[in-house]
């Protein structure tokens, strides 16, 4: 293969977790914060060889509850940074998290789930859905993608810096062992290539005019204060929503079984469906690539003319609860397909669905 | 729907079954075919049993593990009894029968949280002599397969398979070639049984990965292509 | 120390207590670990103590040590060992805690509870395997990487400007605990001595007199990339120039006596 670069746009086959490396490059990011956790470890690994060449840097924590505040210290500056981390990690990772909802900071993390709880296995899992969305004291304030091929870990680590620069909210690359550790192909860009915008990024402390110093706030005296301040984050939150939710979906229309899956396990759908489709069977897909906010009118529209809906995942109901929200009102029938801590294959699917 | 082949190798950690996958995926991905490689991975286990993935395909690729594979190519006697899961009507199922030992595995990776993702070169003289050390490093990993011993019992081939084919590359490689080009034996094995690729696109690929020590070492090029000839038409003239 | 012949070769016997069942352990050929718990489990033989232990482990390859011996054990979370087994002795004082873990856990994510753990002068006994570096993920950097040393995530070497000293955990446990700790580091190139430095930290934890805290320079001879030789160099010349090998604090010496 050749060399891989940067300018214009090049096809490349790579690890998902050197394609984040790339794309953090690619986001013009200044600087990187991490502690080495599996299936993580790559990202960190490429980065430090990379930054040195573009002119970047890379900070090594003692613990992801320092690498968490550090990259809130970096965003605070102005500076673009990020960190990556996965299971044990990520639970860490959540007190940072909750400051950066709090004060509307533009942090972006970048998540391999792996097997929980506790330590585990350091493989796969899609356990983190609920902790990466709600894991703090807080409303779930953040912007959570969930990827499921290395074009759009590229894009959406792209997308995730752009939009926290754009919103002030904590954004997430939601990913998993199985997209850190595999290889396929997929085109790496330049921004500028692709005609895709570089949000700006302004300092939030360290570049004060005379007599214009800012106060970041993060404690209240009163509920009322609290109130307003929560509130206000909520409406902007709500505000956000429309413009940044994203979702796929493929032969809804008329289908009477939909499957509804995230991130990597959307693949296994994605077979299953041309597969029965190929034999004639009505199904479809649909898929949230934002699991936060969740396209939950869309999956309503989405299934309102099917019978049953198979809900898959690689956790014990995490996903099924945000469906089951957004269904809350349809009687659509859900078949629950909860395999926490292991690969779900397309094979699998299909068999589900053959059961029904 | 364009059709996905499905791929599955398993053998002994050393065996350079990461190696030949990442080359097979490699030269499908050069050729602008859709491919996806996934080792398996995790905290390494003495005893344990390498397993890769590899998908081809002129279309899209879903999830990148699968359950039945269409070639399934276990290397050693445990991985044949590792593998049953991936055996099914549909499989052509191609083992080694050269009556070695279970793997003599120098296993200094054992209790990692790393599988042989990028794995070492399956042409160095002595392991990890290779291994770029400044790159994003596999497990350096090393057995020996040059101990006569049972080979596979027989019982544990599966029964309802497209095809069974057995390939003695560990026997070549030793006595006609040079024991560390097996691998590259059961690359042309796979060319064979699944004709995605030219065999033109398997050199190429190799001539890439092994170009600087091909020109140090011009026998390495001659035994290598070689190697990759003799798997072929051995699983060919088995087809 | 006992000796049996097996196949005609002299073999140093498995202490009592270590778990047959999991023998032969799971560590990498030349690793240290596997030899810091020998030293670890012949002072626990010594003493008589088996029944009384619950050994904690950390995450690090020290996790493979959760069967490792025949004695109460637990795996914690990566840094956590610490506390987990302070919050053990102070419930029950009567067991014998052991915190094993590496010098990440110990110096990295875990600094604080190690740092708080000796300023309380918790009644526990912390054994940590330094080797220079993240084993069990691959070799990256440790907060006791050598200067200039190259790692994974210090892939041009360790540069002290951006990423300060190696840390000197004995030193620093020694500078904050208060009368009654022991601490020391000890080497697996010399593995009577750590025995003995072993076997004292747990007499005072027995005695009840503080914390008691053992540094052992240890292989990495996987991530290090390096052979049996160069392997023992890299211990007994290069990490010992750094890291000084002695006791540093015994209770004793403290109350002048
Ligand atoms: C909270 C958390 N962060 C990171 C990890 C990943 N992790 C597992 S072991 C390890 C490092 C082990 O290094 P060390 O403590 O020095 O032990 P060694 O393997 O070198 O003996 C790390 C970072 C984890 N399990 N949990
Ligand atoms: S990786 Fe290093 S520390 Fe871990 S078992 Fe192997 S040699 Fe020991
Ligand atoms: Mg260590």
């Amino acid at each position: 293969m050749a060399e891989v670069s940067l300018q214009g746009e090049q096809r490349v086959f790579m690890t998902g977790n050197e394609v984040v490396a790339w794309a953090a490059v690619a986001a013009k990011v200044d600087i990187m914060y991490g502690y080495p956790i599996t299936p993580q470890n790559e990202i960190m690994h490429y980065w430090t060889r990379l930054a040195p060449k573009y002119g970047k840097r890379f900070l090594q924590t003692e613990d992801e509850i320092s690498a968490g505040f550090t990259m809130l210290g970096g965003v605070m500056t102005g500076r673009k940074a990020f960190t990556a981390t996965a299971g044990p990690g990520n639970v860490l990772m959540q007190e940072s998290c909750v400051m950066a909802e709090m004060m509307r900071l533009p942090a972006v993390y970048v998540i391999q789930q792996r097997g929980g709880p506790s330590t585990a296995t350091v493989i796969y899992a899609q356990q983190e859905t609920q902790l990466t969305c709600f894991g703090g004291n807080g409303e779930g304030h953040r912007i959570v993608f969930s990827t499921s091929t290395h074009q759009e870990l590229f894009d959406y680590t792209l997308k995730a810096f752009n939009a926290a620069w754009t919103y002030r909210f904590p954004s997430f690359v939601l990913g998993d062992g199985y997209q850190a550790k595999m290889r396929e192909p997929l085109t790496i860009y330049e921004a500028a290539a692709r005609g895709v915008d570089l949000v700006p990024t302004t300092p939030l402390v360290g570049e004060a005019k005379p007599g214009q110093f800012k106060h970041l706030r993060n404690t209240y005296n009163t509920e009322d204060e609290l109130y307003e301040v929560v509130m206000a984050n909520q409406r902007d939150w709500d505000a956000m929503a429309p413009k940044v939710v994203e979702w796929k979906d493929m032969h809804c229309q008329d289908a009477d079984v939909v499957f509804i899956c995230h991130g990597v396990v959307a693949r296994a759908a994605v077979g299953a469906v041309e597969e029965l489709r190929a034999q004639g069977k009505k199904v479809g897909l649909f898929r949230p690539i934002t699991v936060r906010p969740f396209p939950d009118k869309q999956l309503a529209d989405a299934v309102k003319n099917a019978k049953k809906v198979i809900v898959a995942e690689s956790a014990y109901g995490q996903f099924l609860k945000m469906v089951d929200l957004a269904l809350c009102g349809s009687k659509v029938e859900r078949v629950p397909v909860l395999r926490p801590g292991i690969g779900i294959t397309t094979e699998e699917l299909v068999e589900e669905y053959n059961k029904l | 729907m364009a059709k996905v082949i499905k791929i599955a190798l398993a053998g002994e950690g050393g065996q350079g079954v990461q190696s030949i996958a990442e080359i097979l995926a490699e030269a499908a991905n050069e050729e602008g075919k859709n491919a996806l490689y996934i080792p398996n991975f995790g905290v390494e286990q003495r005893g344990g049993v390498s397993i890769a993935y590899v998908q081809i395909s002129d279309g899209a690729i879903g999830a990148p593990k699968f359950v039945k594979a269409d070639i399934l190519i276990p290397l050693s006697p445990r991985a044949v009894k590792r593998t049953k899961m991936h055996a099914g009507k549909d499989t052509v199922y191609i083992y080694d029968n050269s009556l070695v030992q279970e793997a003599e595995v120098n296993d200094n990776v054992v209790g990692m949280q790393y599988f042989d993702v990028t794995p070492p070169c399956p042409t160095a003289d002595e392991a990890n002599r290779d291994m770029q050390q400044d790159m994003i490093a596999g497990e350096p990993k090393t057995c020996s397969f040059t101990k006569p011993g049972p080979g596979v019992d027989p019982a544990d081939i599966p029964e309802n398979v497209k095809k069974v084919i057995a390939c003695p590359a560990n026997d070549i490689a030793k006595n006609e070639l040079h024991p560390r080009v097996f691998n590259i034996i059961i690359l042309g094995a796979i060319i064979a049984a699944t004709e995605v690729l030219p065999l033109d696109t398997i050199k190429n690929a190799l001539e890439i990965k092994l170009g600087d020590k091909f020109k140090a070492n011009p026998q390495l090029r001659d035994m290598n292509f070689k190697a990759l000839d003799r798997g072929y038409e051995l699983i060919k003239s088995a087809m | 120390m006992q000796e049996v012949r097996e196949n005609n070769v002299l073999q140093p016997a498995m202490p009592k207590c270590w778990n047959e069942e999991t023998k032969p352990h799971k560590f990498c050929p030349g690793c240290g670990h596997g030899m810091i718990l020998k030293a670890l489990g012949e002072a626990i033989d010594e003493l008589g103590i088996q029944e009384k232990v619950v050994f904690g482990c950390d995450i690090g390859c020290s996790l493979l040590s959760w069967d490792f011996f025949a004695c109460d054990s637990v795996q914690t979370h990566h840094g956590r060992t610490t506390p987990v087994i302070t919050g053990m002795k102070r419930a029950n004082p009567d067991i014998i805690g052991i915190a094993y873990m590496g010098d990440g856990g110990g110096y990295a994510i875990g600094s604080q509870h190690l740092f708080n753990a000796a300023v309380r002068n918790e009644k526990m006994t912390i054994i940590l395997c330094n080797n220079c570096n993240y084993g069990m993920t691959g070799g990256q950097m440790a907060p006791t990487t050598l200067p200039g040393m190259k790692t994974e995530t210090s892939p041009y070497g360790r540069d002290v400007e951006q990423t300060g000293y190696p840390t000197k955990g004995p030193e620093m446990v020694a500078a904050v605990a208060p009368e009654g700790a022991y601490v020391a580091r000890g080497t697996v190139a010399n593995i009577r001595q750590l025995k003995g430095f072993i076997k004292k930290a747990l007499e005072n934890q027995l005695a009840g007199n503080g914390i008691s805290f053992v540094e052992c320079l240890s292989s990495c001879p996987t991530n290090w990339r390096t052979n049996a030789k160069q392997t023992w160099e890299f211990v007994e010349k290069d990490m010992a120039q750094y890291f000084k090998v002695g006791e540093l604090r015994t209770p004793q010496a403290k109350e002048g006596k």
